[in-house]
């Protein structure tokens, strides 16, 4: 194991995230605040409360969750996106790296940024809303696995991605809609019985309420299922990476 | 003495199905300066990519310092620096966290006097806190190299150091490589300019279309480079050489009817006319005159024609 190596890409693309600290911090702050004000305020005053949970305090789960993966897709594609676009990616293949390592870096970078943001979010909501979590290991485990598993799929991404519109197209046409109709800001309960069957193919679904389980003690699929689906996902996502550098796919012509 | 690098059969057939390396094999010594000579499109740059790891060898194999690149990558890429043909860098980076980066990813620990004195070598230091975006063209190909020297390689490859770089800083590229070998390092070097591989390798490789025509020992290149033929044709056929011209080592060719003199165009004398006031007095009658060049020369004038297309 190359560990200098991991040390040296994850050191390294860190010292981007805080080259540019105050505003990966700031954004969060400034977003969270007015999800709150939108939704918590707006929509809250009339939805007063969710399964027993008010609902400014129940939309945190999901917006957290909202964040940590579009912030761990787009990390981890552009941090090895970016390589490739200005041809660095030469001094990746000719080093003693395995794939694996290299995968430690980057996933590991992205995934350290993006539980960095998800912290944020959560320390900024509870400014606004009066916040207990019944389950505050669970709560980590979910929120840390969240971001590996969505920096894995972002490596994917950025691998595959010949161009800047490719590099923004599957987060943009696939992932935010998922997450947006996961039931960030609601309880699949709270849809039509049609649409209840539609959103369990929702794979966001799983995870929303895994994590929303561990605040509130409350879910929409069983906390197991939950667990194998964010479990099933990373493995894919490892898998299909394994396949990449043995195959060379993209990267090594 | 074993070879530091040993390529074998090597091929390349690219995605497309462009066989890019039609079977190259290639030994290389411990601590010479070896030129890959060709025209762009030739293969240098793929070669060069098959050893380093950066693309997968279609058939062959290469072996570096014993660790075959494939099966061994770890202990073969330990041993190597790359410094690539396009100018490939992170422009926000600073110099010296470019370099230290490089030195990290090889798993070489934290060594901050080395990289003084490499960045002291290669004009760098005062850069060192320069982002890479407000450096020159010449000082980013330097900056490739102290990144590639970052982790003490055995083995250099260059892959067209000098390509659209100045005069001067030619020259100054030559010193640096020349410095970097009495330190003991294997350069290999690829190029398109018969005078940079004349000037500073030991060996010199001719590469054209995927394959590797020749290798050989610099000096007995440009001397076999400098030969030229003389063809007498005679006009009555003669049996067997006459005595009175056995100093001249002449070929006898088309049954007799012709003569072959091989010599040096960058001798003093090139003996021509001395042959020619020998052959009158041995009473044979010539009817025609020709001369040739060798084989070699024809490639490298191919080659001239091809890189000026
Ligand atoms: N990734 C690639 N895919 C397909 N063909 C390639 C690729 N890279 C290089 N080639 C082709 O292989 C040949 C050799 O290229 P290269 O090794 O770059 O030559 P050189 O470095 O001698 O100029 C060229 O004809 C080039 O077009
Ligand atoms: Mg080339």
């Amino acid at each position: 194991m190359n560990l200098s190596a991991v040390w040296a890409i994850y050191y390294s693309e860190m010292a981007r995230f805080f080259r540019t600290l105050a505003q990966s911090f700031i954004s969060p702050v400034i977003s969270t605040s007015l999800y709150f004000v939108v939704f918590g305020s707006a929509i809250g005053s009339r939805i007063d409360q969710v399964e027993g949970v008010s609902y400014g305090a129940f939309i945190v789960p999901g917006l957290i969750m909202l964040s940590v993966m579009t912030q761990s897709l787009s990390n981890a594609s552009f941090g090895i996106y970016f390589p490739k676009f200005i041809g660095t990616i030469y001094e990746l293949l000719s080093a003693p790296i395995n794939y694996f390592e290299i995968v430690l870096g980057y996933v590991g970078a992205a995934a350290t940024k993006s539980l960095f943001i998800g912290l944020v979010i959560l320390g900024t909501a509870s400014f606004f809303v009066d916040l207990q979590i019944q389950h505050p290991i669970w709560m980590l485990a979910f929120l840390v696995m969240t971001c590996i598993s969505f920096a894995l799929f972002g490596f994917i991404i950025g691998i595959w991605a010949q161009n800047f519109e490719q590099l923004q197209l599957i987060p943009l046409l696939v992932v935010t809609p998922l997450v947006f109709l996961g039931g960030s800001f609601y309880s699949i309960s709270m849809l039509p019985a049609a649409w209840q069957t539609i959103a369990m193919a929702n794979p966001v679904v799983y995870l929303i309420s895994g994590f929303r389980w561990s605040f509130f003690g409350l879910a929409d699929v069983p906390v197991a299922v939950s667990l194998m689906a964010i479990g099933g996902f990373m493995v894919l996502c490892l898998g299909l990476i394994w396949w990449i550098f043995r195959t060379g796919w993209r990267i090594r012509s | 003495m074993t070879s530091i690098v040993q390529i074998k059969d090597l091929k390349k057939v690219y995605e497309g199905g462009f066989e890019a390396l039609k079977g190259v094999t290639l030994d290389i010594e411990e601590g010479e300066i070896l030129a890959l000579l060709g025209p762009n499109g030739a293969g240098k740059t793929t070669l060069i990519s098959t050893v380093c790891g950066i693309t997968n060898p279609s058939s062959g194999s290469v072996s570096v310092g014993g660790h075959d690149v494939v099966t061994g990558f770890r202990g073969a890429r330990r041993l190597i620096g790359l410094v690539p043909q396009e100018i490939n860098l992170e422009p926000f980076l600073k110099v010296w966290d470019s370099v230290a980066f490089s030195r990290g990813l090889f798993g070489k620990g934290r060594d901050d006097a080395y990289l003084e004195k490499i960045l002291k070598q290669l004009s760098l230091w005062d850069k060192r806190n320069a982002r890479v975006m407000e450096l020159s063209g010449g000082m980013k190909r330097r900056v490739l190299i102290a990144k590639a020297l970052s982790h003490e390689p055995r083995i250099l490859f260059l892959d067209e150091p000098t390509a659209g770089v100045d005069v001067e800083l030619r020259k100054e590229m030559w010193d640096v490589v020349a410095e970097l070998k009495a330190s003991g390092v294997t350069i290999i070097l690829t190029t398109h300019y018969i005078e940079e591989a004349e000037a500073i390798a030991d060996r010199i490789g001719v590469i054209t279309k995927g394959e590797l025509l020749l290798v050989e020992d610099k000096t007995s290149l440009i001397k076999r480079l400098g030969q030229k033929q003389l063809k007498i044709e005679l006009s009555d056929p003669c049996d067997a050489i006459p005595e009175a011209l056995s100093a001249y080592a002449l070929d006898r060719v088309d049954d007799g009817h012709a003569l072959i003199y091989t010599y040096d165009t960058q001798a003093e004398r090139t003996g021509i006319t001395q042959l020619l006031s020998d052959l009158a007095k041995t009473g044979l009658h010539m009817s025609d005159l020709q001369t040739m060049q060798s084989s070699l020369e024809d490639i490298f004038v191919g080659l001239v024609k091809e890189d000026a297309a």
